[in-house]
């Protein structure tokens, strides 16, 4: 049985396709994997039955001739897609037993192209946090290094740890500020977030409207490319969804990057980043140098306040999104005398202590007498980090970065709040920008945890970033299976 | 008092001297929209509780608001109806606070940067003056649900099919003066509103609602501390609550006291306002751009296209009336208080005395309507028909006497005139032998009169008509029959 688990996204399309297994015998063994991994604490919530029938429906589709792009694979979803007649909590107290009257727009994408879903898998709560430990449900652990409890990062931890640890064939996530990258850098796996606009936000779980993007997390840059295919594209129920047919970015794969120029912001180049991290990131600059690149040093000279910028905007925009979250109409409340010690306990219990603290500085922020010091400050500034980007895109067509500070982090060895928000302290700069960036596994760390380094692509340029990550795969040969992985 | 004063509309005379309103309004009125602002779901009115909530009014996790793009065009409409700029890149913000008939935490709104700015409309006072009053802006926003706290002894219901309808809010500027400017000036931005379709204007059903911001202050002098007065439902509790609010504001600044800046409730029952919140309890509505949807932009080709669309306009209109059918500015102003009445003037005074049309509409469908408590929409006389009366009265086919017998079988069969006319056989006679011969009767009868009128008593003149009318069965000319009799009795 084990023996399936072998084959990644795309080789398991193909094995489908040419019927060496079935799509049933396939989920079956995600399911002994999932029971066997279960320890990492990545799955909310399997659906077994579920899963089974539309493994069922694949193969009959399969036996018909009439099989679709992800047809029989099974795949994980992150708690913050709604998805219908499935507890959907965000990994929230709040929402413990909310369960949705419809589907996603980005996961219906992926049943219509024929995907099997296996279940929900963790994240931080309300994707807010970048170690897994805010989730309401507990900590999700990294699979590598199993004994010692590393954090999967976050907030995507339920579905790169189960990527990584082979119980999900691959997994949505979504990124605000990193949530995609950061923890697929920290599991080994390869994380895009696309272009803002390219994937639909309509049945996600908001928490930052301006910045929260679908991606894929999988074990390569062909199964991002496959999976992305399916998830992206335009929806009218989105008014920033991006009216673009995006290209078939299989067609992209193998194109090579002879020519293309290569920048490397001299921003990222910083003291506070682990020697193993700068090692493999110059490794990273040559083999693309080597692969044809030209490689340009550039500047974004407003990179160090993009991480405050972000630390207002997307605060500010969850006390907002987050204000429906009141007890009246769904999900967990606490009786009270009066409404408004309803909404008091109802909120004071239903949301964790970094969601509390995120709502209250995104209510600081607004308040009248501070939002021109903060809000629209940081408006402002994420214009010239935006404008940084567009003057270095008229030189370079890709930027390299490492996607993280640092490898992976001992699960509860307890962190101030200011030293975790730097974990996104590369990927907050194209969030805010709004630009794809892919995070993909080039190596190990001293201690055997994987390092990632991330592309940058100008925007609705993931044909791009695919080809070019696939250039940097191809030198890297990463074929280290995490130690925690199920067999 | 002092009675000898004469106080001009809006002005309160305390004991230290005559004090003025300083009125601005913000009218809110409900979008004619089969669908919500944000959502698909039906913005009708009456429908069973919490059944027209989609998944986005309800705030569901993860739902997204998209503009209705016939909302926007009804304000742009309205806008440029106001004389209004019409901005062709506008913003919607978040208004948060937190209240259980409001779901989303936040009331999607337009805060800095509205779809329509400046400008102004003329209102019609009593007295046959007019004066302009300035127009702020005009911006769409969300309506918030219902709270019912009424129907059960510890707990609120909550009705959200009101959750999301859209509104347009339009500012006036502080330029009212009087609580009957401010009438007319509701008036005004609902006729105006009908006459573009963009809201039916029904007060009764909460489709227009208006808060009121007075202030007072002697002539001359800088505003004075405004209150505000929240959601006025009528005209007449408009003008009730401002002149009680005013008087109310003279009387503490005359006890040396200060006006508080503050939120009122107008109490129907006693005439009063009394305070809801202070400044202080103000909310802080942390307003920021939705960041759920883009900048609202459009051309200015589209916005043209929109102008061609716009109807002939209540100030226009009048002007015209009174231009091709010779009526007075007064009836004019009545006609083209609705759309449905000028529509209905025109067909029936076409190519007819526009005058007498006027007269007849105003004073006799208009009456017998009210009597009958009948919308002119309903009228079982067609504006042909009405028409119809108006020719066999010019062309001396029946008298006005007689045309108001017709006319009241006209409400009644709603048969033509002149199938009434001929049914009953009521044709004015105006055949001078026929006439000649009634005449000679009445003489011939009245022999002892017609002396008494030639020794002089003149009087008598009208009996004689009166005689021969009423020998005619009414249906005599009487010009004729004056002119004849004249003769005769020489």
């Amino acid at each position: 049985m084990s023996d399936l688990l072998k084959f990644d996204l795309l080789s398991a399309s193909i094995a489908l396709k040419n019927k060496e297994f079935s799509s049933l015998e396939l989920t079956n063994a995600y399911f002994e994997a999932i029971e066997q991994t279960s320890a990492l604490g990545a799955y909310l919530e399997i659906v077994k039955d579920h899963s089974i029938n539309m493994a069922k429906a694949s193969d009959k589709n399969f036996k018909n001739g009439t099989a679709r792009p992800l047809e029989g694979l099974p795949i994980g979803v992150k708690d913050m897609f709604c998805t219908k007649n499935i507890k959907t909590t965000a990994s929230s107290k709040i929402l413990e037993n909310f369960c949705p009257t419809y589907e996603s727009t980005v996961t219906q994408n992926l049943w219509d192209d024929g995907a099997v879903m296996l279940g929900k898998l963790s994240c931080d709560e309300f994707a807010m946090g970048s170690s897994n430990e805010t989730a309401a449900k507990g900590n999700v652990v990294n699979p590598w290094l199993k004994n010692s409890k590393m954090s999967p990062g976050g907030s995507s931890g339920g579905s790169a740890s189960a990527v990584a640890a082979r119980s999900a064939l691959a997994a949505t996530g979504t990124d605000t500020g990193g949530s995609i990258r950061q923890p697929a850098a920290f599991c080994g796996i390869t994380g895009l977030k696309p272009t803002y606009g390219r994937c639909s936000r309509w049945g996600i779980v908001a928490f930052s409207s301006s910045l929260d993007q679908a991606g894929p997390l999988t074990r390569t840059v062909s199964d991002a490319a496959l999976m992305l295919n399916s998830m992206a594209g335009h929806d009218k129920k989105d008014s920033t969804s991006a009216n673009l047919e995006m290209p078939d970015l299989m067609n992209y794969l193998d194109r090579g990057i002879r020519g293309k120029k290569i920048g490397i912001p001299k921003e990222y180049t910083q003291d506070g980043i682990s020697d193993d991290i700068v090692t493999f990131y110059e490794k990273s600059i040559n083999w693309l140098k080597e692969s044809g690149a030209e490689i340009l040093p550039v500047s974004l000279p407003h990179t160090k306040y993009a991480l405050p910028v972000y630390y207002i905007i997307a605060p500010a925009e969850a006390s907002s999104n987050l204000a429906r979250y009141d007890g009246v109409r769904y999900g967990k409340r606490n009786e009270a005398a009066s409404l408004d010690e309803m909404y008091e306990v109802t909120r004071g219990n239903g949301f964790g202590e970094e969601v509390k603290r995120r709502i209250m500085i995104g209510t600081y922020v607004l308040s009248s007498g501070y939002y021109d010091a903060y809000y629209l400050k940081a408006q402002k500034v994420r214009r010239l980090i935006k404008e940084d980007f567009d003057n270095v895109f008229e030189e370079v067509d890709y930027i390299l970065t490492p996607s993280t500070p640092t490898t992976s982090f001992e699960l509860g060895k307890k962190q101030d709040p200011l030293t975790m928000y730097l974990n996104d302290i590369f990927t907050v700069p194209a969030s805010l920008a709004g630009l794809p960036g892919i995070s993909l596994p080039v190596g190990l760390d001293k201690s055997g945890l994987p390092i990632g380094i991330q592309l940058i692509a100008n925007s609705f340029d993931e044909p791009g970033l695919i080809r070019t990550a696939r250039v940097l795969e191809r030198n890297a040969e990463f074929n280290f299976i995490a130690d925690g992985a199920a067999k | 008092m002092n009675e000898s004063i004469n106080l001009k509309p809006g002005q309160i005379n305390g004991e230290t001297g005559i004090w003025e309103m300083v009125i601005g309004l913000e009218i809110h009125a409900q979008i004619l929209s089969k669908s919500k602002l944000f959502s698909g779901a039906s913005a009708s009115f009456g429908a069973e509780a919490n059944s027209n909530v989609s998944l986005v009014d309800a705030a569901m996790p993860g739902m997204l608001p998209v503009i209705n793009e016939f909302c926007v065009e009804q304000a742009v409409k309205t806008g440029l109806a106001l004389n209004a700029k019409i901005n062709n890149v506008s913003i919607f913000d978040r208004k948060n606070y937190f209240y259980a008939d409001l779901p989303q935490g936040y009331q999607i709104s337009q805060f800095t940067k509205p779809i329509v700015g400046e400008g102004e409309i003329i209102i019609d006072l009593d007295d046959g003056l007019q004066t302009t009053i300035g127009i702020e802006r005009l911006h769409l926003e969300q309506d918030a649900g219902k709270s019912l706290h009424d129907q059960h002894p510890s707990k609120s219901y909550i009705d959200l099919n009101r959750t999301g309808v859209a509104l347009m809010e339009i500012v006036s500027k502080p330029d009212i003066r009087s609580p009957q400017e401010a009438g007319a000036y509701v008036k005004k931005i609902r006729s105006i509103l009908r006459y573009v379709g963009a809201c039916d204007g029904n007060m009764e059903e909460g489709s227009l609602r208006a808060d009121c911001n007075v202030s007072v202050r002697k002539s001359g002098e800088e505003f004075g501390t405004r209150c505000e007065i929240k959601n006025l439902n009528s005209v007449r509790f408009i003008i009730q609550a401002i002149q009680s609010e005013a008087e109310r504001q003279v009387e503490i600044l005359e006890d040396g006291g200060k006006i508080n800046q503050e939120t009122r409730l107008f109490d129907t029952s006693t005439g009063e306002t009394r305070s809801m919140r202070s400044k202080e309890d103000a909310h802080d509505y942390r307003y920021f751009p939705d960041p759920d949807l883009l900048p609202l932009e459009f051309s200015d080709s589209w916005v043209q296209k929109i102008r061609e669309t716009l109807p002939e306009l209540p100030d226009l209109l009048k002007k015209r009336l009174v231009t091709d059918f010779s009526i007075t500015p007064y009836d004019a102003s009545i006609l083209v208080e609705e759309k449905d009445y000028v529509d209905f003037y025109e067909k029936a005074a076409n190519g007819k005395d526009g005058k007498l049309t006027a007269n007849w509409m105003i004073t006799e469908l208009f009456g017998a309507l009210k009597k009958e408590n009948i919308s002119l929409s309903n009228s079982p006389i067609s504006p042909e028909n009405l028409g119809q009366l108006i020719a066999l009265i010019s062309d001396g086919t029946i008298s006005g006497k007689i045309a108001k017998d017709v006319f009241a079988e006209m409400m009644i069969s709603k048969k033509s005139p002149s199938d009434i006319v001929k049914e009953k056989g009521l044709e004015q006679v105006s055949d001078d032998t026929e006439i000649l011969k009634l005449i000679d009767k009445v003489i011939s009868e009245n022999e002892d009169k017609v002396k008494d009128y030639l020794c002089g008593k003149d009087k008598l003149f009208g009996f004689f008509v009166g005689q021969v009318m009423k020998l005619s069965q009414g249906k005599a000319n009487p010009g004729i029959v004056n002119k004849l009799l004249k003769e005769k009795l020489k």
